[in-house]
């Protein structure tokens, strides 16, 4: 057979790329559910990682006993509870369906608030969950992931060390959102600033942004008196 | 094929991993090397992945060798690392969903690694599957092996840990003066290291050496 004739070619070619999107949608459609399990663990893994348990064995049974409620911020600030599914693309439900979440938990008898924040790094996504204590102003734990920022440098923002500098740091400074990150060595605001990591001062300020757009959405619910 | 362990397959499979090595000899994947070097585990996860879907990929190419028209066959091997990689990275995803996490970079990397290609054009469009097989394991080993190196010099003296376990940052060898050096993480310094690789073996073998 003549392997070199322009019809073989033309028919080698879509016999082989029909076979492949076959395969690589049966795949995927097969795996879906699995694949949706795991991102709605490790959503919640992060959300417990911000309240400062971390490496747990079930990560499920933990986040049902911590995590209290998932709450949606209304406009004037006061919380309603979200009835529906578990939700993990946190962005998408505020620009899409104007939905703020909050997730009001519950560790030693003490109240803690985690909100959902979510960036843009230097190569791609950042995000994260900032819990907070009873007097919604300190800070109690943090969690920051990415998707693909420098290893050794922008991507140390996913390391503990660096997400407990924010513990005890203020929120609300007036009006609006304090809490920032800044470069390395010019934190002139230490109640409020976290020093960035040095050789990775955009992904750093890029945290920072991400945090002041973000908790700048739940401003009414952070300022309210009880 | 001869017997399954003959003296030339394993000689196909030993040559990519010291002295035909695709990093340091061919000169290939140096940008992945560069990327996934300043940390050891992504090093390692990279250089397993590439040894697997190197050895299924050529594998796959070998047994249609026959059929592929030769004028698309550059093609035709793209669309199938494509699918490999991508099968790859959605059962991480379902289970190993860590691992795939910190892949997630790496994936599309697999893909434009030119070891790959040019394994696939340069032996498996010529010979069986099994030795095509034994090909890919040794290559990407061969890979492997030198971003291990890579990474575990640059992991151990720029952040001072060796995979995120702390050996270097205690107050006693910082107050001798020691100091973790920040340079070892930017990318110039894995190119650095592989020419001092280079360098080495190249002194060690002046077979390997150009001629005058």
């Amino acid at each position: 057979m003549n392997t070199n004739s322009n019809s073989y070619t033309i028919i080698y070619a879509s016999v082989l790329v029909i076979i492949v999107a076959f395969l690589l949608a049966f795949v995927n459609s097969s795996l879906r559910d699995l694949q949706g399990k795991n991102v709605e663990l490790d959503t919640k893994k992060q959300i417990l990682s911000a309240l400062g348990i971390r490496e747990v064995q079930d990560a499920e049974a933990e986040f049902s006993k911590v995590v209290k409620s998932d709450m949606i911020v209304a406009e004037d600030g006061t919380l309603q509870t979200y009835e529906g599914a578990f939700i993990t693309g946190y962005e998408k439900e505020y620009k899409e369906n104007g939905r703020a979440h909050l997730f009001v938990c519950e560790i030693e008898g003490e109240t803690k608030y985690v909100i959902p924040v979510y960036g843009t790094g230097l190569w791609g996504a950042i995000w994260g969950y900032v819990a907070l204590n009873e007097d919604k102003n300190t800070v109690y734990g943090t969690y920051f992931s990415h998707a693909s920022e420098t290893p050794g440098l922008g991507a140390e923002i996913a390391t503990e060390h660096f997400q407990n500098e924010f513990k005890d740091k203020n929120v609300m400074d007036g009006e609006t959102v304090g809490l920032d990150v800044v470069k390395n060595g010019k934190v002139d605001k230490p109640e409020f600033q976290v020093d960035g990591i040095s050789g990775g001062t955009i992904t750093s300020v890029a945290v920072g942004q991400m945090l002041k757009g973000c908790m700048g959405h739940y401003t009414k619910f952070l300022t309210a008196k009880e | 094929m001869g017997s399954l362990f003959s003296a030339k397959n394993k000689e196909v499979f030993s040559t990519p991993i010291s002295m035909n090595n695709p990093v340091t000899v061919q000169v290939l994947g140096i940008c992945s090397a560069l990327a996934v070097t300043s940390k050891l585990e992504p090093a390692i996860v990279m250089g397993l992945s590439v040894t697997i879907i190197t050895a299924f990929s050529n594998v796959v190419i070998s047994l249609i060798r026959k059929t592929i028209p030769n004028r698309i066959r550059i093609i035709v091997q793209l669309v199938v690392v494509a699918a490999l990689v991508t099968i790859v990275s959605e059962l991480l995803k379902a289970f190993a969903y860590d691992v795939s996490v910190q892949l997630s970079v790496y994936v599309g990397l697999i893909i434009t690694n030119c070891i790959l290609m040019g394994r696939l054009e340069a032996f498996a469009m010529a010979n069986g599957p099994w030795e095509s097989c034994l090909d890919g394991l040794g290559n990407g080993l061969g890979y492997a092996k030198i971003l291990v190196i890579v990474a575990f010099i640059r992991e151990l003296l720029g952040s001072g840990t060796l995979l995120g376990f702390n050996i270097l940052n205690y107050d006693a060898i910082k107050d001798a003066g020691y100091v973790n050096n920040g340079l070892m993480l930017m990318p110039p310094m894995a190119l650095i290291i592989v020419a001092c690789l280079i360098w080495y073996q190249r002194a060690k073998h002046p077979e390997l050496q150009d001629k005058e």
